[in-house]
């Protein structure tokens, strides 16, 4: 299996170097295509996508969220962070309990 | 009846551990993803800092052949039936050293982010197991709370409703049989004994 991280050129570099597959994309079709063969090509389990990317692929995320394989997970990208890692947790712990019961205790930690 | 208030209390269990086991992923997770966070930044900074000091094309040179390549065992593991999965990864270095060019023609900064990307990996690894189980554990514990509000709020109150209109419907034949009983045996006496 393959770890793959789908952004713009600039901030996927880093994580060349360290042997994982990088897919450069820019603009929504660009991201959405790469998503796309990433999902069905069988053998990525997990994909980084950076937030900025992960702005364009809303039904993407939204399809993974609830298979095994891949995992789509966002992270922050070259321009700093959007939040929206941390929104994604926020909006799990909403789907399971109901309500927002921890983010306020541990974002202080 | 009895199956529908045994099988409610079950899924109530199973959902009581289910969000016992999530609200300790999700903790992590949460924490996780701060760390994560900050490094990935940290990384950016440090990888702004290299271009600056390289040519665009230097960059991408010294960068296009990675030495060590990544792989990934995917397993799965099973928390209340629910699979969740565990990434087990393995880093195979084509020599010594991580650094994939050579000292001359790049920058030192370079060294250091590259050499922060490598340490990233364990934590962002990490970051994608427990994100991902929290979300398949909250889809699981969403439709197990369904399932329990389905059968503590519909199921349940139309069993019992149903018992009492059948309780109340036997009884009342229970009466009208007793009665027409009564009836009967008046008219038994009277025609044996002209009895009044």
């Amino acid at each position: 299996m393959k770890i793959a991280v789908v952004g713009d050129y600039d901030s996927i570099l880093g994580f060349k170097a360290v042997g994982l597959d990088v897919c450069p994309a820019n603009g929504a079709e660009e991201v959405k295509a790469a998503l796309k063969r990433l999902m069905n090509d069988g053998e990525t389990a997990i994909i980084y996508i950076t937030e900025q990317a992960a702005l364009f692929a809303d039904e993407e995320i939204a399809e993974c969220r609830d298979r095994l394989v891949p995992a789509l997970i966002p992270i922050p990208g070259r321009e700093g962070s959007l939040g929206i890692g941390k929104q994604r947790v926020k909006s799990s712990i909403e789907r399971a309990v109901g309500a927002d019961i921890i983010s306020g205790s541990i974002g202080e930690n | 009846m009895a199956t529908a208030v045994r099988g409610h209390k079950l899924l109530k269990d199973k959902n009581d551990e289910l969000m016992k086991q999530f609200l300790d992923i999700v903790r992590e997770n949460m924490r996780l993803r701060i760390v994560v966070e900050k490094k990935v930044e940290a990384l950016h900074k440090s990888f702004t800092a290299a271009s600056a000091a390289m040519s665009p094309e230097g960059l991408d040179q010294a960068l296009m052949l990675p030495k060590q390549s990544v792989t990934l065992e995917l397993s799965e593991k099973n928390i209340m039936s629910v699979h969740v999965p565990v990434y087990d990864f393995k880093t195979r270095l084509a020599g010594e050293g991580i650094l994939p060019y050579g000292f001359v023609n790049t920058a030192s900064e370079l060294d250091d982010s590259v050499r922060e990307a490598g340490d990233l990996l364990q934590d962002l690894l990490k970051l994608a197991a427990t994100e991902k189980s929290a979300s398949l554990l909250a889809a699981e514990i969403e439709k197990t709370r369904r399932r329990v509000n389905a059968l503590e709020h519909v199921l349940i109150p139309q069993c019992q409703e149903n018992i009492r209109t059948i309780t109340m419907k036997l009884a009342e034949n229970d009466r009208a049989n007793t009665t027409r009983l009564m009836k009967i045996k008046d008219m038994v006496l009277k025609d044996a004994h002209d009895f009044q």
